[in-house]
């Protein structure tokens, strides 16, 4: 198969990977904006905001951390944010399990940064870039780039002006994520078989979702459409 | 322990949350390359894999698509469609933006 290509890093790849990013960034400005705001209303500092968009830097995560953010912090308060983040977050190991081929060579000091700044929307462009036949680590990471930083801005603008943002309804801007995911849908599909995992995921994270609190249901469906993928020969 | 219960409750307790966060994100973020270099990619773990960035997309936009009724279905329809003749990502997403709010300024 396309494991005879082997990876490379090229800054033409860098750049070409920061244009490839455009179609996420409606999504990423909106969803931090948001959630500037909404930390700027919980009276977090805007260090805080800031250091929760630069470090931690994973949506779903940041939105539930406000929820049961903390004035004062106590030992059973920290436990209870790392483990809820760590739930969140943990459908990004397989998101890093498919990228494991692509990274083998690459030195470590860069694997790092690019798993840091790993997204699901990035590692979707990638993704495509992938399997397309593209090798180039580049693509990966100048998309992660860009996104992190527009992911910065977008906090900033949200903590400071959220008065200011329209309401996203009105553009349909609420739903920029799910149809960036859609758009994303379409260079995947390689027939009707391949497909039929992605349909058992989305029946059960559906059902996952009716049935359970938080965003558990990602990665439930996921692990169903990769478990499916491996028994569908 | 009582001093770390300090540390906690004082002006650092923040700054530690947000650093365990970020940590255990990272954990995740690199968990799976980790991983995935001691385990042997057979050709079921490969097809497992590559039913995975449809799966995630599924995963992640039908219970919300669901909630949100015909309009979001007539939306994410609109986008793939217009994508799927264009090849063109940012078409597809003006189209799904364009598609919903024409949709909402009808109702």
């Amino acid at each position: 198969m396309s494991s005879s290509l082997r990876p490379f890093f090229s800054l033409a790849g860098l750049r070409y990977g920061a244009r490839a990013a455009l179609p996420a960034l409606p999504g990423f400005t909106m969803f931090s904006a948001a959630f500037g705001t909404a930390a700027a209303q919980k009276g977090l500092s805007l260090a805080e905001a800031m250091g929760l968009s630069a470090f931690v830097y994973a949506g779903a995560s940041q939105m539930i951390g406000l929820e049961i953010w903390q004035q004062v912090w106590t030992p059973a308060t920290i436990l209870t944010i790392m483990t809820v983040t760590a739930v969140v977050n943990s459908r990004m190991i397989l998101l890093g399990a498919t990228l494991q081929p692509w990274l083998r060579h690459e030195p470590l000091a860069r694997s790092v940064l690019n798993l840091f700044l790993l997204t699901e929307a990035g590692w979707l462009i990638g993704t495509r870039h992938y399997n397309d036949g593209g090798r180039d680590v580049g693509v990966l990471l100048g998309t992660a780039l860009v996104l992190w930083l527009v992911w910065q801005l977008a906090t900033l603008i949200g903590f400071f002006a959220g008065a200011l943002v329209p309401d996203p309804k009105a553009f349909g801007l609420d739903l920029v994520m799910p149809i960036f995911f859609s758009v994303m849908l379409v260079p995947l599909w390689k027939g009707v078989r391949p497909a039929l995992p992605w349909l058992i995921a989305g029946i059960v994270s559906y059902v996952t979702h009716a049935l359970l609190p938080g965003y558990v249901y990602i990665i439930a469906g996921a692990l169903a459409g990769v478990i499916a993928g491996m028994l569908i020969e | 322990m009582s001093e770390f219960n300090a540390f906690a409750a004082g002006p650092w307790g923040s700054a530690l949350a947000i650093a365990l966060m970020a940590l255990v994100t990272f954990l995740c973020r690199i968990g799976g390359v980790v991983l995935m270099s001691y385990v042997r990619i057979t050709p079921r773990v490969e097809r497992g894999l590559r039913a995975l960035p449809g799966s995630i997309i599924l995963a992640t936009i039908l219970p919300s698509a669901l909630e949100n009724g015909w309009p979001a279905l007539v939306t994410l329809g609109a986008s793939i469609t217009v994508m799927a003749v264009t090849r063109i990502d940012l078409v597809g997403l003006a189209a799904g933006l364009g598609t919903l709010s024409v949709i909402r300024a009808l109702l």
